[in-house]
């Protein structure tokens, strides 16, 4: 497949589709000229579009992109997640739809002070608002550029800033309005195009030996046997394929815990024969798939031409000539692997990542035409392998059934990384996992691990059940529709919606781990990977619904956030006077703001993991607002102090307490996982289980000492 | 500052009996969410169990039937409260005070 072909197909299908927004945009801009309509898109979305929207609002990058990569190399793991996002639903629907729509006008300050009037709420809960959008942003505009670095080959910079200029100028233009009819549009043809892929990915089935719809020849990993000759694991000479390959270096990679040996991998030399083709490219090839070494031409040319039978080094690469063949010697990398009677050495692949920047990939220099391998795949199905395991169309069920059984057994992605010298090295191999280790719990999560391990696994289940209804950008969606009633039907429009999404994404996940697709360095991409797979107009189609995606999203989150600062702080904690227009001008400048800050943070952010951050905004979400909104609507002590001291206390509970997890150590302190656990002063993770709970209390104790001050609510909006 | 919605609303009737029932269906399916977190960390092994339904494990039939159940709940609660709002209202309507 031609890259830039594919590029011009998607960039096509892109601008066609933000070419249509945009106009959409201008189009309802021109009628949204009041703070309501900016805001709140006049109160007058029909509940299904609001319905959708939600979907469009609530599928980000982290549901399309992250949850489809997870599940891609964490199998069930990565399906807890679709499971906890949508069981939030159920609070919103269940507990905080109709009440939030009966007490708020354009905000959820609104909401929380509309029985207090208290400045205090204002401030608390504008800056949370802005706090959870701007962290839900971050992971967003991340995502802009994860998404545009190998579709369009721009750099992560560029695909923040652009997505960053065309959502501001949404916003600026329309308000909620548009972006009420951008999240339909891409909830829609998220969910629609989804269904299409998951439909070819069971029509193709399952196969061991897949080949991308003939566009990509099938990989066999080599495996040969091993003996211990002393201290070294090497090629069994008894093999026949042993001759080829001279050992080089060898590495045991430690349990960091233990200090016990984990793996072995071992580095062989190998000689590959070059051919020159007529275009006057030099290639090697490596069992029937073709490298080639174009960056070489003129020195192997050169070579060629005066080279005897002596080894020369140029450019780091040695060559050979025996007779009239040229060989390229290189260096691959194997992982060795203890089998019932024997060792055999398993071939991985390798990235080379050099203190001046070189990179080598698979021994050889990395170019266009050398890359790193998709990963993924099956080794068995239902006890078979090659060509009599295909199975041709499956059914949904059949496809999950087939995949659970103990005698499915599927190579997952495994990255090792370790230095030698100056030298970074990742190695990518496959761990053969059968059906039933894949197909549950426990791959990522260590549901089987220390009692520290399951509470830190069920504190992030409930921030992902409570965080949803507290999000700042779902609840400004129940201003949008008419009534209580409408906004109880949108919500269950949203849970149908996003319910039968996230059961496609494990489809999509599997699809892509099966099909071979996913990426080995980083698993966001699977889903567009995996439409590539099988056309290249599904594949322009996915990518440009993923990056409306993140589009969508973050238009949302910035009239969250610009709701904010021009309604709750400039309008009603500061008390500027402004009009109608003014209110409107006030946003739109919030939006610009707010929208530069995103576009700043998505630059510096870059490389940070998605899914970490989103998590990062659903708990800070569901420690700072969710406690304030359950106890106002339920309970009558509940006091303006209180809210305002629970939000704060959530705030900073949540936050301080990701600040100093082990996750944070490990990433800043640059030191292993164990030793970031001893190192964090509270080994946890995910701070819900803690911070959810004290926020709550904190709103307990405080409003019964103020009690007596005078902005007690009558009685609570869910007993009226 | 006043504090009305954004949009002109009706009345909006069985506001008490819809929270109830809410909370109801809440708690209904909390249960269910904190079973599946419970056999999760509990006996994991279990999810792998398979099941006579479709041939899946216990860990899809009860993973998709989390997802399907949170929807039926949905529809039920909708309808209940449909039903609810239309019978105040009609009653409203006729003078026999619709108001909960």
């Amino acid at each position: 497949m031609i890259l830039a072909e594919v590029a011009f197909m998607a960039v096509a299908v892109f601008a066609l589709f933000v070419a249509f927004v945009l106009g959409l945009s201008f189009y309802l801009g021109r009628r949204a000229k009041s703070a309501s309509g900016s805001f709140a898109a006049g109160g007058q979305i029909p509940w299904g579009v609001n319905g959708i929207s939600f979907a469009g609002d609530y599928l980000s990058a982290a549901s399309f992109l992250g949850i489809c990569g997870m599940i891609a190399v964490a199998g069930y793991d990565g399906f807890l997640y679709s499971i906890g996002y949508l069981a939030g639903w159920i609070v919103a629907l269940f507990v905080v739809a109709e009440p939030m729509k009966r007490l708020g006008k354009y905000t959820f300050t609104d909401a929380l002070d509309s029985q207090f009037n208290s400045r205090g709420i204002q401030f608390a809960a504008a800056l949370s608002t802005l706090i959870v959008s701007v962290f839900y942003l971050i992971p967003q505009m991340v995502g802009a550029g994860v998404l545009v670095t190998p579709l369009l080959g721009l750099p992560h910079a560029v695909g923040v800033i652009m997505v960053g200029a065309i959502v501001i100028f949404i916003v600026a233009t329309a308000g909620m309005a548009s972006t009420t009819w951008v999240q339909f549009l891409k909830g829609t043809l998220l969910i629609v195009f989804s269904l299409v892929l998951v439909i070819v990915v069971c029509v193709q089935g399952l196969s061991t030996e897949p080949d991308q719809a003939g566009t990509v020849a099938h990989y066999s990993y080599r495996m040969l046997d091993a003996k211990q000759a002393g201290e070294e694991l090497v090629p069994d000479p008894a093999d026949p394929q042993a001759a080829d390959f001279v050992h080089l270096d060898q590495k045991d990679i430690l349990n960091p815990k233990t200090g016990d040996v984990d793996m072995t991998v071992v580095k062989l030399q190998e000689l590959l024969p070059l051919t020159h083709t007529e275009e006057g490219y030099w290639q090697v090839t490596v069992k029937g798939t073709v490298e080639r070494l174009g960056a070489y031409e003129d020195s192997l040319d050169k070579l060629a031409a005066r080279t005897g039978d002596a080894t020369k080094d140029i450019m780091e690469l040695s060559f050979i000539k025996r007779g009239d063949q040229l060989f390229v010697s290189t260096a691959t990398w194997w992982v060795a692997r203890k089998t019932e009677d024997k060792t055999v050495l398993i071939e991985a692949q390798s990235l080379r990542e050099e203190e001046d920047g070189g990179k080598w990939v698979n021994g050889l220099p990395a170019s266009d035409e050398n890359q790193l391998r998709q990963v993924g795949g099956l080794q068995q199905i239902a006890g078979k392998s090659g060509q009599e395991a295909s199975t041709g169309a499956v059914g949904p069920f059949e496809f999950l059934s087939t995949l659970s059984r103990e005698d499915t057994v599927f190579d997952i992605p495994k990255t090792v990384e370790f230095s030698i010298g100056e030298n970074h090295i990742s190695l990518f191999y496959a761990k053969p996992t059968p059906g039933t280790k894949v197909m549950r719990p426990g791959m990522k999560f260590k549901v089987e691990g220390s009692a520290l391990e399951k509470l830190d696994f069920a504190s992030l289940m409930l921030a992902l059940f409570l965080g949803t209804a507290a999000l700042p950008h779902i609840l400004i969606r129940y201003y949008t529709v008419p009534s209580p009633a409408a906004a109880r039907k949108s919500t269950i429009v949203a849970i149908a919606s996003i319910g039968f999404f996230y059961v496609l994404t494990m489809y999509l996940g599997l699809g892509s781990l099966v099909n071979e697709v996913v990426n080995p360095t980083s698993n966001n991409m699977s889903a567009p990977l995996l439409a590539r797979g099988f056309s290249t107009l599904l594949f322009a189609i996915i990518s440009a619904i993923a990056f409306a995606t993140v589009l969508g999203t973050v238009s949302g989150l910035i009239v969250a956030a610009s709701g904010a600062v021009a309604h709750d702080l400039m309008d009603r904690f500061f008390s500027l006077k402004m009009n109608e227009k003014q209110k409107v001008y006030a946003g739109k400048l919030a939006a610009f703001t707010v929208g530069l800050i995103a576009i700043i943070l998505g630059i510096v952010f870059e490389g940070m993991n998605v899914a970490f951050l989103v998590g990062w905004a659903f708990a800070v979400a569901a420690s700072a607002n969710l406690p304030a909104i359950i106890m106002l609507l339920f309970w009558k002590k509940t006091t303006g102090k209180g809210i305002v001291a629970s939000i704060a206390v959530g705030i900073i509970s949540a936050v301080g307490l990701i600040l100093i997890s082990p996750s944070m150590y490990a990433k800043y302190y640059a030191v292993s996982r164990e030793q970031a656990v001893e190192l964090a002063p509270i080994p946890f993770d995910n701070p819900g289980l803690i911070s959810i709970p004290l926020s709550f209390l904190t709103l307990v104790i405080v409003s019964l000492l103020t009690q007596k001050t005078a902005e007690k609510p009558k009685e609570t909006v869910a007993a009226d | 500052m006043l504090h009305e919605p954004a949009a002109p609303q009706g009345k909006d009737y069985g506001q008490k009996y819809k929270t109830r029932l809410g909370v109801w269906m809440f708690l209904l399916y909390g249960i269910v969410y904190g079973g599946f977190m419970a056999i999760n960390l509990a006996q994991p092994k279990l999810m792998a169990e398979r099941t006579p339904v479709f041939g899946l494990n216990v860990a899809g039939v009860y993973g998709f039937g989390l997802i399907v159940f949170a929807l039926l709940l949905a529809l039920v609660y909708n309808v209940m409260c449909t039903r609810r709002e239309r019978q105040l209202r009609q009653a409203d309507e006729q003078g026999q005070g619709g108001e909960e």
